[in-house]
C-alpha cells in the first residue's frame, strides 16, 4: 500500500518552513528599523513566525524519519538509503546519508541555535535573527523541490520512487512498492557515523552565530560590542567543528581501508580550513578584548570562516570535485543554488564591511615584540597561512571549472601524492604554532621584558629538552624532522603545563582553557608524528613470490595472502587465518559461518551445530537465530609470538552487490600502539567453481591425498540416523569417516551412502574452509573398498594488510584535552557575557 | 620600515611560495599517448589519466588479471582519446571497480607496455541513474 500522505505533509512543511523563514526575515528587518514604541509588537510577530519556522523544520525531520523508520520504500529516499534489515541506530544514519537529510540536519541545528540566541540576548535579537532567518531561507530552498518551467529549485527528500525511477515496472503498476530498499552504504554502518554528521553539522551551523553578531554589529554601527556575545559562540563553534573533524578521522581509522585517520582528501580539507580560520578568529577576538587591537583582523577572520563553510559545502555538494575526491557525493544539481547562497552572503559581508571600514576603530600603537598582541597576531597569521596553503590546491578543480566555463582548457590536476604534499607544509606550520603557543602563553599572563622572558622560559626549556631527549631515545626517533617535532611538542606541553599549574595554584580553573587546549595541541603533534611517521606495515613484501617483473622490485607489496590454517611470519608475529565467522544476536563473540545456514529471510539463519560460547550453550542445533547484519563476515586472524597465541582479530568484510567488497579493520589496542588489520580481498563464497570430479578408491585405514591434504580413511559404520531424512525399514546407511589434515587442524568429513531396495542415495559432505566436497560413489564389498568422488575448490584464504601504529592513543588523548580546553573557555566567555548582560550593557 | 611592514612582506612572501609550490607540485591530466612521451623523455612525475575500463560488445569488463598472490592486478583501460593501455595496480581489486563508469589512474609508465598506477579513483554510477528496481513485488 502506498502512503502518499506523509510525503505530502513533509513537502507542505518544507514550503511552510521556507515561507515562514522569509516572513520572519522581513519581520525582523522591520523590527530593527522600528521605533521603540512599535518594537514590542514587531518582536512578538517575528518570534511567532520564527517559532512556526522551527515547528515546520522539526516536522520535516519527523516526516522523513517516519518514512525511513516504517520502511516506506515507495519513497525514493527510503528506497535508496535504507533497508528492512537495518537496526534503528543505522536508520538514523540513513537519515543523513542523502544530501537532503544533511540539509535538514543543518536547518534543524540553526533552529536550535536560533532559539538559544533569542532567549539569551536582549539587544542583539533583531539583527542577529535577521541574518539567521535569511540563512534558513537559503537552506530550506535546497530541499524545496519546486519546478518552475525548466528551473528546478532544490531537491525534495519526499519524492516518490515512481517519479524518479525509470524502471518499467511503474508503467505496468504505478502502485508498485519495492519489498526492500537498496540499503545504507555499509561504510556508514558504524556507530561513529551516527554521531559524526550531527556534530559536524552543528559545527557548520554554529559558524553562523559569530558571523550574525558581526553583521549585526556592522549594521548597527556597534563596531566592537559584537565581540563579547560572539566570542563564546566562536569558541563553541571551533570546539564542535574540531570534535566533528576528529570523529570523522576516528571513523576513517576504524572503518575505512586506507589505513589512517587523515588523507588530505578535498572533503576533509574543506572542513579543516574553516576550522583553522575560526581558531585564528578566536585568538584575535581575545586579543581585542584585552587590548583593543586586531579588531579589523577579527572581522576579516569571522567573515572568512563563515564563507569558507559555505565554500566547503559548495565544493563537497556541487560535484565540482568530481574525480579528485574518493568521497562520492551525488550531484543533485544544486551547484547554482549553492553558488547564489555563497555569493549572497559574500556580497552582504563585503558591502557592510567596506561601508563601515573607515569607522572601525584601529589602534595606531605599534605592537612591541615583548607584547602578547604581537605573538598572538603571529600565531593567528600562521593559522591563516595554514588554511591558505590547504585551500589553494584543494580548489584546483574549481579553477579548471572556471577556465572551462570561459571556453578554455585546463589539464591541471591536484598533487599526485596528496599526503606528502600537504604534510611538507602543514608539519612546519604546526611546529611553528607549537612554539608560538608556548611563548604566547607566557606573554599572556605576565608583563614581560627581555630578562623576564629569559627567566620564565629557562625552566620550561630545560624540562622540555630533557623530556624530548627521553622520547627521542626511547622511541628511537632518528629523523631530523621528527626530532624537531618532538622538541616543539614537548616545549608546548611543558610551557603550557607550567602556566596551567600556576593558574591552578590560584584556584582559577576557569582561566585554564587556553593552556589546556595548547597542551592538547602538543600531544596531537607528537601523536601524529609517531602514528604516521612510524607506522610500520608488517605485512609488507611477505608474499615470497619467486617470479617478479623487473619493475615490480621497487614496488612494495603491502598486502599479503593468507591461506587458511597456514602460518606466516610477519615481522614479530606469526599469523594464521582461521576462517569466516558471523555475528549472531545474543551470542558473545563470533560464530563460524559454516555452522549457520541462511534461511532467505533478512538476517535469519538456522544453526547447523549447537552454538556455544565460553562453555555456555546459546542455541540448539536446528534453532533459528538472528544474524547481526547477515552481509557482514568476520575473518578470524590469530597472532602468535613464540608459539603463544597473543590475540585474535576479526576484521570485517562485506561483499556488497552494489559497491563491491567493503571492509572494516580490526585493531588490537595497546596503550602505546595499535596493531591494525584490514581485509583487502576474500574468496568467492557465493558461487564456488568446483573443479572436475575425481575418483579415489581406498580401504578403511588407508591414507591418500585430496588436493595436497593428507587424508585418513578412518573407517565406515552402519548408522541408524541420517540428518534430514527418515530411514525406512530395510534401508542401509553407511557413513564413511575421513580425517583431513591441514597443518595443525584435523577436519572430519563423513559422507553417507544409502541403499534402499535397489536404489542408491548419496549424502555429500562439504568442508568450505578447505574447499573439499566428498561423496561415497560406490562400495565394493568384495575388495573391501570405497570409491570416493572428490571435488575441490579454492581453499579458503584472505588477503590482508597489517600495520603497527605507535602512540596513536596520544593523538586521541590530545584531542580530548584540547576539546576540554575549548569547553572551559566557552564557560568563561559566556559567563562574562552573562554578567555584562545583567548589568544591562548588552 | 616599520615592523608591521616587515611582517606583511613576510606573509606575502610565504603566500607566494605556497602558490608557486602548489602549481609546481600540481599534477596534470594526460592521455596515455602524452603520458608515454613524457615517460620516454625521462619525466617520471605521476600524472592523472581519465578513462574507462575496456568492455566487450556485451558491456562486460574484460582484461582484468589478478596476480598469483591476489595482492595485485592488471587491467585494460581506454582513455578519452580511445587509446587502450594495460595498467598495473599494486593492490587487490578495489571495491566497485568493475561497476565504475569512469576511472582515473594516477601514476607513470614503468616500461613502454605497462602503466603503473599508484592510486585509482573511481566514479561510480549515481543512484539517480539506476533504472532497475528490484521487482520482487509485494
Amino acid at each position: 500500500m502506498m502512503n502518499t500522505f506523509v510525503g505530502s505533509l513533509g513537502h507542505f512543511m518544507v514550503v511552510l518552513a521556507f515561507v515562514s523563514a522569509l516572513v520572519s526575515a522581513l519581520s525582523y528587518f522591520y523590527y530593527t528599523r522600528a521605533s521603540e514604541l512599535e518594537k514590542p509588537s514587531w518582536k512578538n510577530f517575528s518570534r511567532i513566525t520564527f517559532y512556526i519556522h522551527g515547528f515546520a523544520s522539526v516536522s520535516i525531520a519527523i516526516c522523513l524519519f517516519e518514512i525511513i523508520y516504517n520502511h516506506r520504500f515507495e519513497y525514493f529516499y527510503a528506497y535508496s538509503h535504507s533497508s528492512t534489515g537495518l537496526p534503528v541506530h543505522y536508520m538514523i544514519s540513513s537519515f543523513w546519508e542523502g544530501q537532503e537529510g544533511a540539509f535538514i540536519l543543518w536547518i534543524f541545528w540553526n533552529v536550535v541555535l536560533g532559539f538559544v540566541v533569542i532567549h539569551t540576548n536582549k539587544f542583539w535579537e533583531g539583527p542577529v535573527m535577521l541574518v539567521f532567518t535569511l540563512v534558513q531561507a537559503f537552506l530550506v530552498s535546497m530541499i524545496l523541490g519546486v519546478v518552475i518551467g525548466d528551473l528546478k529549485i532544490g531537491s525534495s527528500p519526499f519524492m516518490l520512487l515512481r517519479d524518479i525511477s525509470e524502471a518499467p515496472i511503474f508503467q505496468i503498476n504505478p502502485e508498485f512498492v519495492p519489498e526492500d530498499g537498496t540499503g545504507l552504504n555499509p561504510l556508514l554502518q558504524n556507530i561513529w557515523m551516527v554521531i559524526h554528521p550531527p556534530t559536524l553539522f552543528l559545527g557548520y551551523a554554529s559558524t553562523l552565530v559569530p558571523f550574525a553578531f558581526l553583521m549585526a554589529g556592522l549594521g548597527m554601527k556597534r563596531y566592537s560590542e559584537w565581540i563579547r556575545p560572539a566570542l563564546p559562540w566562536a569558541i563553541f563553534s571551533a570546539m564542535i567543528l574540531g570534535m566533528g573533524i576528529i570523529m570523522g578521522a576516528y571513523w576513517a581509522y576504524v572503518t575505512l581501508n586506507f589505513g589512517g585517520y587523515w588523507n588530505w582528501d578535498p572533503v576533509e580539507n574543506a572542513v579543516y580550513v574553516p576550522w583553522l580560520v575560526m581558531v585564528a578568529a578566536i585568538h584575535t577576538m581575545i586579543t581585542f578584548k584585552k587590548s583593543s587591537t586586531a579588531l579589523k583582523t577579527s572581522i576579516v577572520l569571522v567573515i572568512s570562516s563563515f564563507l569558507l563553510v559555505l565554500y566547503a559545502t559548495f565544493l563537497v555538494r556541487s560535484g565540482v570535485l568530481g574525480d579528485s575526491s574518493v568521497h562520492s557525493f551525488t550531484d543533485l544539481g544544486l551547484s547554482g543554488q549553492l553558488l547564489i547562497y555563497m555569493f549572497f552572503f559574500l556580497a552582504v559581508a563585503l558591502v557592510l564591511a567596506v561601508r563601515e571600514w573607515k569607522n572601525i576603530p584601529t589602534s595606531e600603537r605599534e605592537a612591541s615584540v615583548y607584547s602578547r598582541e604581537f605573538w598572538i597576531f603571529i600565531g593567528a597569521t600562521t593559522l591563516g597561512l595554514m588554511a591558505f596553503q590547504v585551500i589553494i590546491p584543494t580548489s584546483i578543480p574549481v579553477y579548471n571549472a572556471i577556465i572551462e566555463s570561459f571556453g578554455g582548457l585546463s589539464n591541471l590536476a591536484p598533487p599526485a601524492d596528496q599526503i606528502g604534499f600537504y604534510t611538507k607544509f602543514q608539519l612546519w606550520f604546526a611546529v611553528a604554532l607549537a612554539l608560538l603557543t608556548g611563548i604566547g602563553q607566557f606573554f599572556w599572563w605576565n608583563k614581560m621584558d627581555k630578562n623576564d622572558l629569559k627567566n620564565a622560559l629557562v625552566m620550561p626549556y630545560i624540562i622540555s629538552m630533557v623530556l624530548a631527549a627521553i622520547v627521542i631515545t626511547v622511541g628511537k626517533v632518528y629523523d631530523v624532522t621528527y626530532i624537531v617535532i618532538v622538541l616543539a611538542g614537548a616545549f608546548t606541553i611543558v610551557a603550557n603545563s607550567t602556566i596551567l599549574i600556576k593558574l591552578l595554584k590560584k584556584k582559577t580553573f576557569k582561566l585554564a582553557g587556553g593552556s589546556l587546549a595548547h597542551i592538547g595541541l602538543g600531544m596531537i603533534l607528537i601523536g601524529v608524528m609517531f602514528s604516521s611517521g612510524y607506522s610500520d606495515t608488517i605485512s609488507i613484501n611477505m608474499s615470497g613470490l619467486t617470479y617478479k617483473k623487473d619493475w615490480e622490485d621497487e614496488l612494495n607489496k603491502e598486502n599479503v595472502l593468507l591461506w587458511i590454517n597456514k602460518p606466516l611470519q610477519m615481522k614479530d608475529y606469526e599469523v594464521i587465518y582461521r576462517g569466516r565467522y558471523k555475528k549472531v544476536a545474543g551470542v558473545p563473540g563470533y560464530v563460524k559461518a559454516d555452522a549457520l545456514e541462511e534461511t532467505g529471510e533478512v538476517n535469519e539463519a538456522i544453526a547447523l551445530e549447537p552454538i556455544e560460547s565460553k562453555g555456555q550453550l546459546y542455541h540448539q542445533k536446528g534453532d533459528t537465530v538472528d544474524l547481526v547484519l547477515q552481509e557482514n563476515s568476520y575473518f578470524k586472524v590469530e597472532y602468535y609470538q613464540e608459539d603463544d597465541l597473543k590475540f585474535t582479530l576479526f576484521p570485517m568484510s562485506q561483499p556488497n552487490p552494489t559497491m563491491g567488497l567493503i571492509s572494516s579493520p580490526d585493531s588490537k589496542r595497546y596503550l602505546s600502539r595499535d596493531l591494525y588489520t584490514h581485509v583487502s580481498a576474500i574468496n568467492d563464497y557465493e558461487e564456488p567453481e568446483w573443479k572436475e570430479d575425481k575418483f579415489i578408491d581406498a580401504a578403511p585405514g588407508e591414507q591418500f591425498f585430496i588436493n595436497d591434504f593428507v587424508t585418513q580413511f578412518e573407517g565406515a559404520e552402519v548408522v541408524n540416523e541420517v540428518d534430514g531424512m527418515t530411514l525406512e525399514e530395510g534401508d542401509i546407511a553407511v557413513k564413511a569417516q575421513l580425517t583431513i589434515m591441514d597443518y595443525d587442524v584435523e577436519k572430519k568429513l563423513s559422507p553417507i551412502f544409502l541403499i534402499r531396495g535397489n536404489q542408491v542415495g548419496k549424502v555429500v559432505d562439504i568442508d568450505n574452509d578447505l574447499g573439499i566436497k566428498v561423496e561415497v560413489d560406490n562400495i565394493v564389498p568384495e575388495e573391501n573398498k570405497f570409491i570416493f568422488k572428490v571435488n575441490t575448490y579454492q581453499k579458503d584464504y584472505v588477503v590482508m594488510k597489517a600495520a603497527v601504529k605507535p602512540m596513536i592513543n596520544l593523538l586521541w588523548l590530545g584531542t580530548i584535552i584540547m576539546l576540554i580546553g575549548f569547553t572551559v573557555a566557552i564557560f568563561r566567555r559566556f559567563d562574562e557575557f552573562q554578567k555584562m548582560k545583567k548589568k544591562g550593557l548588552e | 620600515m616599520k615592523r608591521g611592514h616587515i611582517i606583511g612582506l613576510g606573509i606575502i612572501g610565504v603566500a607566494i611560495i605556497i602558490i608557486i609550490t602548489s602549481i609546481g607540485d600540481a599534477s596534470t591530466y594526460e592521455s596515455f599517448s602524452t603520458a608515454k612521451s613524457m615517460a620516454e623523455n625521462g619525466n617520471t612525475a605521476a600524472i592523472h589519466v581519465v578513462g574507462e575500463l575496456k568492455k566487450d560488445q556485451n558491456g562486460e569488463v574484460v582484461g582484468i588479471e589478478v596476480g598469483e598472490d591476489k595482492t595485485s592486478f592488471t587491467f585494460k583501460m581506454v582513455d578519452n582519446d580511445g587509446t587502450e593501455q594495460q595498467v598495473y595496480y599494486n593492490e587487490p581489486v578495489p571495491a566497485d571497480f568493475i561497476r565504475s563508469e569512469q576511472v582515473v589512474v594516477i601514476g607513470t609508465y614503468k616500461t613502454a607496455e605497462m602503466f603503473v598506477a599508484d592510486k585509482i579513483l573511481m566514479k561510480c554510477p549515481s543512484k539517480y541513474q539506476e533504472t532497475d528496481v528490484k521487482t520482487t513485488s509485494s
